[in-house]
């Protein structure tokens, strides 16, 4: 009896909340028709969206990767004073609003911010312009593969890599040949996880982009910039794009927790993990 | 760097100084400087013009709505989310396995795309818009309808948050509770809810933390009217495109300052839960 009214609730709460908008993503995508859908999705403004989407991923991602592996090496191999406070410092930007994000990137290379001057006498833009956008992004989405590397590379400790480098193996040997091979599932989730905010992120970028059509929209900026034009279908085409890539995120992801049971436990409960190791 | 020296003389593994090093280097140029460059700019026209900025009869408002909506918004959350948690790890239906997945769909979805879905669904034209219009209840353009775009956005935290906790239960206690007499709510209120309140906590301050700063899924459907429905967030990208610097940043300071202090003080509450559940 209990357990039919559980389900019950968990179920409905899950299809009106989580479901159902998923859902209106593709009827309303769909609602004129595959012709209109298709129309609207190879657009030269839509497709300089997708352009200006990836090429973001295509930066932001491999930046927060390399800094991800040597935070994740330098936190999870090595003792040393001040850890706990560099994995807080590192969570940071999760506890700061997207707005907030592209705000400081405004304060700092704005026309009124403090390298304005400099960049405008030197003929560079960074606000309004795709190096912002790159920024916001690279931002908002920084902790995402360090978080996943350090509890995992904490757990499986330096035993192989003292064994390679007893047995003769370089520095970069080790670690391209015992490291990596050993955390390569885990750093497959941290990208996975990372390159869906980042080809997502709405708010950082919105702010910092200055929205021009064809120009400095990315994905999401174009989905707003048709509905604010009333093209609703246009909008949700554009959107159902962005939702099939959530779909394939959530395939991926279940993918990489049933190779990796561990990679389940959520960021924060690991994050309390790790920190009482050390 | 004196403070990150390592206390062990001797290191095995090579590579320690350039990876804190590039870390620190990364950290600093992406993360430190460009949120001190905001503490720095809220108060750059003087403390009284900080004040004045942060006291705007529309700027206590908009931060009251964000961390209104944003409170309801985690509380309903917390209650629905444990219970999706405890269907999850102890029951099984069919679809259970996509139910799961699907839980991290806010995770994954672009807010922007959430944004307007809601809005298109939550609308008076829209098809639980009309549902509700029936009943006299406006969802979308109101406060209400801020409430259902942080409820969308906050649900993963508590789920994610409590299952762990609930795979890591012991049956027999809950067994034993119920041979000894114990009605099921008796069982819940005494045995279950000792343990499950802590991290609905956690759950409930990481949910109402993403909800405060959260833009995208709500702009859409929040109507934005200055005193009514504009969220704080709102309020800084209004004052960026006055080219408001000061201002906008005084909002961000308090924005910051204060989720800052509730979760301190949840942190607090939940140490507190902790040790006196610890000492019975």
């Amino acid at each position: 009896m209990a357990r039919r009214f559980l389900i019950g609730c968990a179920l409905l709460f899950m299809a009106l909340f989580l479901l159902i908008p998923l859902l209106t993503v593709f009827a309303e995508a769909l609602a004129k028709g595959v012709a209109v859908y298709f129309a609207a999705i190879t657009e030269p403004s839509a497709l300089s969206a997708i352009e200006l989407t990836l090429l973001v991923a295509l930066v932001s991602v491999p930046l927060n990767l390399v800094f991800g592996i040597a935070a994740a090496w330098a936190i999870a191999k090595f003792n040393f004073r001040g850890k706990s406070t560099l994995i807080t410092l590192i969570d940071l930007p999760f506890a700061v609003s997207p707005v907030i994000a592209g705000l400081m990137f405004i304060l700092l290379f704005g026309a009124n911010g403090w390298f304005g001057a400099f960049l405008r006498a030197h003929h560079i833009k960074v606000v309004f312009a795709v190096p912002g956008i790159v920024l916001a992004t690279t931002f908002v989405t920084f902790p995402f593969i360090a978080r996943e590397l350090i509890p995992v590379m904490q757990a499986q400790g330096n035993a192989d890599e003292e064994t390679a480098l007893s047995l003769g193996a370089t520095g970069w040997q080790t670690f391209w040949r015992v490291t990596l091979p050993n955390i390569r599932w885990a750093l497959l989730y941290g990208v996975l996880l990372c390159n869906a905010r980042a080809m997502g992120e709405f708010g950082a970028v919105s702010v910092v982009s200055g929205r021009v059509r064809g120009v400095t929209a990315t994905m999401p900026l174009h989905v707003e910039i048709l509905y604010n034009d009333y093209n609703y279908t246009a909008a949700f085409a554009v959107a159902s794009l962005l939702a099939l890539l959530a779909l394939l995120t959530l395939v991926g992801k279940s993918f990489l927790e049933w190779r990796q049971p561990e990679l389940r436990r959520t960021g924060h409960a690991r994050d309390r993990t790790a920190r009482g190791n050390q | 760097m004196d403070a990150f020296a390592a206390p062990r003389p001797q290191r095995v593994l090579p590579g320690f100084g350039l990876t804190l090093g590039y870390t620190m280097l990364y950290l600093c140029l992406l993360v430190l400087i460009p949120l001190s460059a905001v503490f720095i700019r809220s108060f750059g026209a003087g403390w009284l013009h900080f004040y004045e900025a942060a006291t705007a009869p529309r700027v206590l408002a908009s931060l009251r709505l964000s961390f209104g909506a944003s409170m309801v918004a985690a509380v309903i959350n917390s209650v629905f989310g444990t219970i999706i948690a405890w269907v999850l790890v102890r029951y099984t239906f069919p679809f259970k396995r996509a139910a799961d997945a699907m839980v991290d769909l806010p995770f994954a979805l672009p807010t922007a795309v959430a944004g307007i879905a809601l809005t298109a669904l939550y609308a008076p034209t829209g098809w639980l818009g009309r549902a509700f219009a029936t009943f006299g209840v406006k969802v979308a353009f109101t406060p209400l309808g801020i409430v259902v775009a942080l409820t969308f956005i906050g649900l993963p935290f508590v789920v994610r948050t409590l299952q762990p906790v609930i795979e890591d239960l012991d049956r027999e206690v809950e067994q034993a509770a119920a041979t000894l007499g114990a009605s099921a709510f008796q069982t819940f209120r005494r045995v279950l809810l000792p343990v499950l309140w802590p991290p609905m906590l956690t759950g409930f301050a990481l949910a109402f933390a993403r909800a405060v700063g959260e833009y995208g899924s709500v702009i859409f459907i929040a109507g934005n009217m200055p005193k009514s429905t504009e969220i704080a967030p709102l309020l800084i990208v209004t004052k960026l495109e006055q080219f408001d610097y000061e201002g906008a940043a005084a909002i961000a300071v308090v924005m910051m300052v204060l989720s800052f202090t509730i979760m301190l003080g949840v942190n607090a509450l939940q140490d507190w839960a902790v040790t006196r559940h610890g000492e019975r």
